[in-house]
């Protein structure tokens, strides 16, 4: 959104995609109850008046050729042409598999709040939060202020590493007060470091889950588990798009420019740091796409001092060894094909266990068992072929002539 | 309450208020989006378009993102199509 506003507000025609029903992707997802963002405001705001073309609901997932992107809507086919093409593809949950993972009621933490955010009822319902990052905290104090119970938060990281992200943070007034916020929100929910899921129980959906908490196990009885371990870039479409990535993260230079010609990247898929980051580096890549290079270094200093919150993330909230070990031969790994753990081991890259199992090869194209192979055997996707979301057989054969 | 609506899964009926998510009326009405290869049944994970285990036929149209879908009146869900 700050992209577009920038690029247009410079005088360029532009128009943004997003796939969700409204603009703001995820994190400024709304609620029919919640009080609406202030920075979302403003940004839509400033969207609206720039008269950038709006188009929801929409799903990129091919460039047939340079210049040419199709994408998917319900039923329709959308050819969307362009001169410069700014990704701001954001970011998804990273789910680690344990045993009883696949049960109903068994959601991400990001998951679980999308939900309630689209209208599931929570009051009364007994929730655990587990995981890593801060993303539990906020789903947490979010979470309770619609009537949940939440039982406890486990985070797997130390209690030294949250304390050294604690200390850190005195450098950021804005990010502080963010923090103490939480601390209001989340009082009396208890909180565990070195604490993670071991497994859950249940018939046809979520009954109990066993914690691992500083070395005691722990079966608690609870409606929701609200699982999710920090974020990774979605760098699908980037990478069909012939943009290099780097440990995962779009490569691109000062002026958000990918290694491909005309291709901007913004946000998340460029390495985790949050709305602030994303903020600046959407309106450097805005400006950078509509050519206005000298504004677009006004922000450089803005987003020097955003992105150190990049690299502090990613030290506080590594995976610690442990959750490599949790998954049974029994455990699935592959949701959508029902691989499990067992017939995984044997292969030496994603690409053989692929060819063997079909790991990888269901609906969600490994975007969920990707990032689950990477920490636990260190394997990597090797490409990323169109269609980059399944897509509609009529659509994909869509006439040369259109 | 007159702004409500009414849709049905796999022919219960279920009273949602607008903005919410076929994915969610799913839920609500204690039903599995999908059953697995190995017949386990699934429900939402990512809520975010990503995973597809909430996947349903809406209105006869399969393979649905459910978690991306407003409901809307009348609309005819079916899970595990």
């Amino acid at each position: 959104m700050a992209a577009a506003s920038r690029a247009a507000e410079s005088g360029v025609r532009v128009g943004i995609v997003d796939d969700n029903t409204s603009l703001g992707g995820q994190i400024w997802r709304e609620g029919s109850q919640d009080h609406p963002n202030e920075n979302a405001v403003g940004w839509t705001k400033r969207l609206q008046a720039s008269g950038v073309t709006t188009l929801c609901g929409l799903r990129i997932f091919d460039q047939p050729e340079k210049g040419v992107l199709l994408a998917d809507a319900m039923t329709d086919l959308f050819e969307l042409n362009y001169k410069n093409l700014v990704l701001a593809t954001g970011a998804r949950e990273r789910f680690l598999p344990f045993p009883g993972w696949t049960l109903p009621n068994v959601m991400g933490a990001g998951g679980l709040q999308a939900m309630v955010k689209c209208g599931l009822p929570v009051r009364g319902k007994r929730v655990v939060v587990a995981g890593t990052g801060p993303l539990l905290l906020a789903v947490a104090a979010y979470l309770s202020k619609r009537g949940a119970e939440i039982l406890m938060i486990c985070e797997q990281a130390s209690w030294s590493s949250l304390a050294r992200f604690g200390w850190s943070l005195l450098g950021s007034p804005g990010k502080l007060k963010q923090a103490l916020h939480l601390k209001n929100d989340l009082h009396g929910i208890p909180f565990f470091a070195n604490s993670w899921p071991l497994a859950t129980h249940g018939q046809r959906h979520l009954e109990t889950v066993t914690i691992s908490r500083s070395g005691k196990t722990e079966t608690i009885p609870c409606d929701y588990l609200a699982c999710g371990f920090h974020l990774v870039p979605n760098s699908e479409l980037p990478l069909s798009l012939g943009c290099q990535t780097q440990a995962g993260c779009v490569v691109v230079g000062d002026f958000q420019e990918t290694t491909v010609s005309g291709v901007f990247c913004a946000g998340e898929p460029t390495g985790i740091g949050g709305v602030e980051s994303s903020l600046v580096e959407g309106q450097i890549a805005g400006l950078s796409a509509a050519g206005r290079t000298a504004e677009a270094k006004q922000l450089f200093g803005e987003r020097k001092k955003a992105r150190r919150f990049v690299h502090l993330l990613e030290q506080t909230f590594q995976l610690r060894p442990e959750l490599s070990k949790l998954s049974s031969p029994e455990t699935l790994i592959c949701r959508c094909e029902d691989v499990p753990y067992s017939r995984l081991r044997p292969h030496g890259s994603w690409r053989e266990a692929k060819l063997h199992t079909r790991c990888g090869m269901g609906p969600c194209q490994g975007r969920v068992c990707g990032p689950a192979t990477h920490f636990l055997f260190g394997w990597n996707p090797d490409s990323v072929r169109p269609p980059v979301f399944p897509a509609r057989v009529g659509n994909l054969a869509r006439p040369s002539n259109t | 309450m007159s702004d409500q609506l009414s849709v049905t899964v796999n022919g219960l009926p279920v009273t949602v208020a607008p903005g919410t998510t076929v994915a969610v009326a799913v839920v609500i009405a204690r039903q599995a989006c999908r059953i697995s290869v190995n017949r386990e049944p699934r429900g939402p994970l990512c809520a975010m378009g990503i995973c597809f285990e909430c996947r349903v036929a809406i209105n006869g149209q399969p393979h649905q993102r459910s978690c991306q879908i407003l409901c809307q009146q009348g609309m005819e869900i079916r899970t595990n199509e």
